[in-house]
């Protein structure tokens, strides 16, 4: 299977849902994470299925104006 | 008595909003913040890259200041990256405050005056509480109040110009059409002099990163601000003389010596 992460490629190991593939990733805390552009909250990650093609976003807090 | 800047029923003494951004260093950033004494600063969420180790300094950093937090939605381009991004801010900064950032133009920055009535709608009904960038149009302004914002954020020039308040006019109808929402000069500030001109105008707060990040000395330069914020507000506040069209002297004219009468 091949998703996206942060705009780049990636082939997960084993990662049916969207906690398998963090818990593979192991993004720096705090982060939140979209998926095709909508929002999942941390409570949706087990029971997120991912499949080919998706797009990842993971974001973590940054200076901003 | 002054009252505190209200926003969605939060009081705060201090009538400056700072960004978090273009600091030369992070020490100097988070003395221009102290020396600024704002109680609001804002920050943003980016893709997280290895090599920052995630953004961790700086928002350990930030957490320790224990200010209130404004996540805004720069560089947001849609309805739907914006809302995407407010929500994920939400779960991040556990907080239901969102500037919310439009960009309709990459020329000037400039707020995509219609994608943000409705993202504004959007948030609003799911509990977020919207402070919108906004163009100094009335009529959109008149949009996002009748749709519940409490505050409204429109910009004195574009993001980053330092040009000041391009068109005081339009301001300061938004402030009289208003009278009871919280409006806040957002974007354009370069002096504290425009700080001092919004202020004067009624202006209940300004909002501003670039005019002191990128001063040449930043923590002088937040002071200044602090400073200028509460003399404009003061000067508001005191009502300023009327405006003449011809001199009056100062002096008293009865007993002016040298004077001789017309022959």
């Amino acid at each position: 299977m091949n998703i996206f992460i942060n705009g780049n490629e990636y082939q997960p190991e084993q990662a049916d849902s969207l906690a398998e593939l963090l818990a593979e990733r192991q993004p720096k805390t705090p982060y939140a994470v979209a998926l095709n552009g909508n929002f999942v909250s941390r409570g949706a990650y087990a029971n997120t299925p991912l499949k080919d093609g998706d797009c990842i976003e993971i974001l973590t807090p940054v200076q901003g104006g | 008595m002054d009252k505190d800047l209200t926003i969605y029923g939060e009081s705060f003494s201090s009538r400056l909003l700072i960004g978090s951004a273009l600091y030369p260093s992070p020490k100097i950033m988070e003395d221009s913040i102290r020396a600024s004494g704002s109680q609001i600063v804002t920050l943003s969420l980016r893709r997280q890259s290895p090599e920052s180790q995630g953004g961790a300094d700086f928002w350990a950093q930030l957490q320790a200041l224990g200010l209130t937090l404004l996540p805004n939605t720069a560089g947001c381009h849609s309805v739907q990256e914006a809302v995407t991004l407010a929500q994920m801010s939400r779960e991040i900064f556990a907080t239901d405050w969102v500037k919310l950032e439009l960009v309709g133009d990459e020329y000037n920055l400039q707020p995509d005056p219609i994608d943000l009535v409705k993202a504004t709608e959007i948030l609003l009904a799911d509990g977020f509480k919207v402070l919108p960038y906004t163009t100094d149009d009335l009529v959109i302004c008149r949009h996002l109040v009748e749709l519940g914002c409490e505050v409204l954020m429109p910009w004195g020039s574009p993001i980053g110009t330092g040009k000041g308040l391009l068109n005081p006019y339009a301001l300061n109808a938004i402030r009289q059409r208003f009278p009871n929402i919280t409006l806040i000069v957002d974007a354009g500030i370069g002096l504290p002099s425009h700080a001092v001109q919004a202020m004067e105008l009624g202006y209940d707060g300004i909002l501003l990163n670039s005019a002191v990040a990128q001063a040449q000395a930043p923590v002088m330069m937040a002071e200044a601000f602090k400073k200028a914020i509460e003399a404009g507000r003061m000067g508001y506040l005191a009502g300023g003389m009327p405006e003449k069209d011809t001199a009056q002297p100062s002096t008293p004219t009865l007993g002016t010596p040298f004077w001789h009468q017309a022959g």
